[in-house]
């Protein structure tokens, strides 16, 4: 099994944070804004790995920060402190030291994103297919009927109509836009996958599929991929270990299974008990 | 001498109810060991904590005291007790197979599927796979009419068999059984013994839980019997301020 992120010590302090905000925040504090500074302390300290091929679930209740692990490590947002490495098989990359050009490299080639709102992950302006066209061009793909060959194969992968490709996403249900943001993320077949919530608040038969999706492209692709949801159905599903998060820290982490069956920390108790 | 696959020393398992103020005690004092070709069986009042063992050897529970010691298949012992993540996961994969009580697997899959998984998981080609998994699941009697559909709708019995079909299949070197044959019906539990002295002859360690002394005399090479926990009040008092939640946060 071959590492390909080590995340260490990854911090976001929304505000200016001043030297109490950590003792001040997280789950004992029962509260992420810093008291004395009124700074937001999202996240703090957040280790992890992640291996080839494997999917990790960050868990936690809304606002724990989970959302914003994936928002940094995507370069949406940059960190306050902490470190990532980046591992191809010829070359590490200190994700954070990297400059502008070489973020966007990485962000359009080796990684994807799927957001639970489609509106973050794909631009309404164009049709289904251009969406997939534009993250093609972006990773050096220009001949035109490459692209739409490419953009047909993947939006049929997905399972959306392709007599519906030159439609605006806007035109779709929300599955079907969640189905486009696969197929976008995937164009570039990328090692690394972040999953934001990308079943929540579709209907349980639309979820169903989109799971089923996301598990048989990870069997035929071997892509890794961090899994953010505060399913715990998603989590067992998908997942192989988790990582709890509450107040930005993470609490707990573990085989999944084991997290589900014998949960060590109160609020994980608490979350299991009331799912079951 | 035999050297054994699995040694267990000391083993305990309680669970700590943060909300409740509680400590439930399951297993205390487990000592046991498993040999290849040999089937180690586990019996003892319900309660005496004989699925927390088992679940403590795969991690599905974290040991609370004792250890594990499993020899891989190069000749190294590890502790599973504190073994990292990705060992366990790697171990569970190539090495260790659990049949549990109740059956977990991805839904909307065919039974075909579900019993091939292991071995495609381990690389096996997909038809291959298919193939032995259809012939364990002939082997265990189940109607060739449900093999393409998914086993949520199954009855308890035919839920079981495919249960031990999937574990069956992979021939892991540990294969742990959790009562495998508790809801079958005379024919088929007569088969499932008869697959489990098969597997016994080819190398695999076994450490089941059994409840029938008939079955355990039959099948058991060694027997190890548990026995209830302390009461209550004494493990609160002995126990709770020995354990510590896990302080490692890193995954």
């Amino acid at each position: 099994m071959r590492k390909i992120l080590e995340v260490r010590n990854l911090s976001k302090i929304y505000g200016k944070g001043c030297p109490r905000c950590i003792e001040s925040t997280g789950p004992e504090q029962e509260t992420n804004m810093c008291p004395y500074c009124g700074s937001v302390v999202a996240i703090h300290d957040v280790s992890f790995d992640l291996h080839a091929g494997e999917i990790l679930g960050l868990m936690g209740e809304s606002g724990s920060g989970k959302s914003t692990v994936v928002k940094n490590l995507y370069f949406d947002q940059a960190p306050s402190d902490g470190v990532a490495r980046f591992f191809e098989a010829d070359a590490a990359h200190e994700m954070f030291q990297l400059n502008a050009a070489q973020q966007r490299r990485l962000r359009n080639q080796r990684f994807g994103m799927v957001y639970q709102n489609p509106h973050l992950g794909l631009n309404f302006g164009i049709s289904s297919g251009g969406n997939i066209a534009e993250r093609l061009l972006m990773s050096d793909v220009s001949h035109y009927g490459e692209i739409r060959a490419r953009a047909k194969e993947l939006l049929s992968r997905t399972e959306v109509l392709l007599s519906r490709m030159d439609e605006s996403p806007a035109a779709f249900s929300g599955g079907m836009q969640q189905r486009v943001q696969i197929a976008k993320a995937l164009a570039t077949n990328p090692p690394l996958l972040y999953l934001d919530e990308v079943t929540t608040g579709l209907d349980l038969s639309v979820q169903a599929r989109i799971l089923d999706l996301i598990l048989e492209i990870q069997q035929e692709r071997n892509t890794a991929m961090i899994v953010v949801t505060h399913d715990l159905g998603v989590i067992r599903l998908l997942t192989g270990r988790a990582l709890v998060m509450k107040y930005g820290r993470v609490i707990e982490s573990g085989l999944t299974d084991q997290i589900l069956e014998d949960p060590q920390h109160a609020y994980t108790q608490r979350l299991v008990a009331s799912a079951l | 001498m035999k050297t054994p696959i699995l040694k267990i020393n000391g083993f305990a398992k309680h669970f700590t109810l943060h909300e409740q103020g509680k400590c439930i005690p399951s297993s205390h004092d487990v000592n046991l060991e498993v040999y290849p070709s040999e089937l180690t069986a586990l019996i003892g009042p319900t309660g005496a904590g004989k699925s927390s063992v088992l679940k403590g050897i795969y991690r599905t529970y974290l040991p609370s005291a004792g250890e594990i010691l499993y020899r891989d298949r190069h000749g190294e012992v590890i502790d599973l007790a504190t073994a990292d993540e990705y060992r366990m996961l790697q171990l569970r994969h190539e090495e260790i197979g659990f049949v549990t009580q109740f059956l977990f697997c991805l839904p909307r899959q065919s039974t075909l599927d579900v019993v091939a998984h292991p071995l495609v998981a381990r690389g096996e080609s997909r038809e291959v796979a298919r193939d032995k998994a259809a012939n364990m699941l002939a082997a265990l009697n189940l109607p060739e009419r449900l093999w393409s559909v998914s086993p949520a709708t199954f009855s308890g019995g035919e839920k079981q068999r495919v249960n031990l079909a999937r574990g069956l299949v992979a021939k892991p070197r540990l294969l742990l059984l959790d009562e495998p044959t508790a809801s079958l019906d005379p024919v088929t539990a007569e088969r499932v013994i008869g697959i489990i002295e098969d597997i016994k002859r080819e190398g695999v360690a076994m450490l089941a839980i059994f409840h029938h002394p008939e079955l355990t005399l039959r099948l058991g090479d060694r027997v190890v019997e548990l026995t209830p926990p302390l009461a209550f009040a004494d493990v609160q008092e002995t126990n709770t301020q020995k354990f510590k939640p896990q302080e490692k946060v890193y995954a």
